[in-house]
């Protein structure tokens, strides 16, 4: 086990004031909360100040954290004598849902109470993470997944195989990883971030109470095509300069099947071209936008840069006439 | 991407929940283990707008279920009250809309 430095975490001095201590916790929880925070490592980085927090904020836990001395990243064994001196009130880790602090953090404060929630990723990218009861609730408890699918999906509708893990308490109250598989419909025209319910799969009741149900997040696998906004699609057409200039009809495939689509002459790249209903099917469907990119053959053979020659003799084309023209 | 499904297999077909509002109050609560009483603050403050009149008559879309966990990690982690958590969400969810336009919904 390795030694934490909790006040390197927060970046305060070892003698820094609870107030210091609570201002450099909120700054840096804003920096670093996965809701708001692009950073890459937001999510450890805010189980770490979480972590840190818990302790630095509770004197006692704090008084307790200085007697012990060490640097960060050292190997500790907690002194035998620890915790002769100090009482817990509140026990150990007291709020949160997401962390799991470390070993260092749960030998010496102990782990925190209560079941929680459990979640593992499997090949179909789903996860399952059970919410935590409260009370005297019977109701099984809901659970929460993702399901991610493709942009095809959408449009076809799709049944996925899901399988899940949960924890469960088994009779002796021991908490037993459970997997299962679950056969699910995906049902056409769904959007990104829609949440589909399946009742009763979720937990179990207890004492013959209904179980709770499942409610799945869709998410569509990013595709190196498409763009997808709500019901409508985009996509990136490349086009060369005669055919933008004189317009031309294509064979375009999309999600939906293949598209006759019809350049006009005169297009410039950029323009966006509407295929009406052509998105995600839905009342209404969803539309497929197709944006032009100009792209300009090299000028590799002796044919190609003459007629580019002969082209620049022939047109007076200014590219830089709304800079103020040729020079500019 | 179709595949034939031996005969008693089953398969599982679930409510879409953001097409039509159909989760109810005691629905919200369960799901995301808050109190009715704190959902109501939540739809006094704007910051959920059920379809219905009175509170048993009240529905909500699918998207409810996020807002509510995000409003109640903000204000247990940073400590924003309902004002703020209402204006970080907003600001939240045009920020996602504009990275969705710009890199298609692949963040």
């Amino acid at each position: 086990m390795e030694f934490k430095d909790y006040y390197a975490v927060l970046g305060v001095e070892r003698d820094a004031t609870q107030e210091e201590i609570k201002r450099a916790y909120r700054k840096l929880a804003r920096k670093y909360h996965p809701d708001v925070s692009r950073e890459t490592d937001a999510e450890a980085q805010f189980k770490a100040l979480g972590e840190a927090y818990e302790v630095l904020k509770d004197p006692e836990k704090r008084a307790a954290y200085d007697r012990l001395g060490g640097r960060e990243g050292e190997r500790f064994e907690p002194p035998p004598d620890w915790d002769a001196g100090f009482e817990f009130s509140g026990g150990g880790y007291t709020h949160g849902e997401s962390a799991d602090f470390s070993d260092f953090f749960e030998t010496l404060f102990g782990r925190r109470g209560g079941r929680g929630g459990f979640s593992g990723f499997d090949a179909g990218g789903g996860f399952e993470r059970g919410g935590r009861a409260h009370g005297q609730a019977l109701h099984g408890e809901d659970h929460h997944a993702k399901v991610l699918i493709e942009l095809e999906d959408a449009y076809q509708g799709a049944t996925r195989t899901l399988s899940l893990q949960s924890a469960e308490l088994d009779p002796q109250g021991y908490l037993r990883p459970r997997e299962r598989t679950l056969k699910v419909r995906i049902p056409k025209g769904v959007k990104a971030g829609q949440r589909i319910r399946l009742a009763g799969q979720g937990g179990a009741g207890v004492n013959g109470a209904a179980a709770g149900d499942l409610y799945l997040e869709v998410e569509f696998r990013p595709h190196p095509r498409y763009r997808v906004d709500g019901r409508d699609v985009a996509v990136t057409l490349p086009v060369a300069p005669w055919e933008a200039a004189l317009g031309t009809t294509l064979a375009l495939t999309t999600p939906g099947g293949e598209v006759t689509l019809k350049v006009p002459a005169g297009a410039v790249g950029g323009r966006r071209l509407r295929l009406k209903g052509r998105g995600i099917p839905g009342t209404p469907p969803g539309d497929l936008y197709v944006e032009l990119m100009l792209v300009t053959p090299p000028a590799d053979n002796e044919a190609v840069a003459a007629a580019y020659r002969q082209l620049a003799e022939a047109s007076a084309f200014d590219p830089r006439a709304e800079l103020g023209g040729n020079g500019s | 991407m179709t595949r034939h499904i031996p005969a008693g297999e089953s398969v599982l077909e679930g409510d879409n929940l953001d097409e039509r509002p159909l989760l109810t109050l005691g629905d919200l609560c369960r799901s995301c283990t808050v109190h009715a009483e704190w959902v109501i603050e939540l739809v006094d403050e704007g910051i959920l707008t059920p379809a219905g009149r009175y509170h048993e008559q009240w529905r909500f879309y699918g998207s409810s279920l996020t807002r509510v966990r995000t409003v109640r990690r903000l204000q247990r982690d940073l400590g924003v009250n309902l004002a703020g958590a209402a204006l970080a969400l907003e600001l939240m969810e045009e920020l996602e809309a504009l990275r969705r336009r710009v890199d298609g919904g692949s963040a």
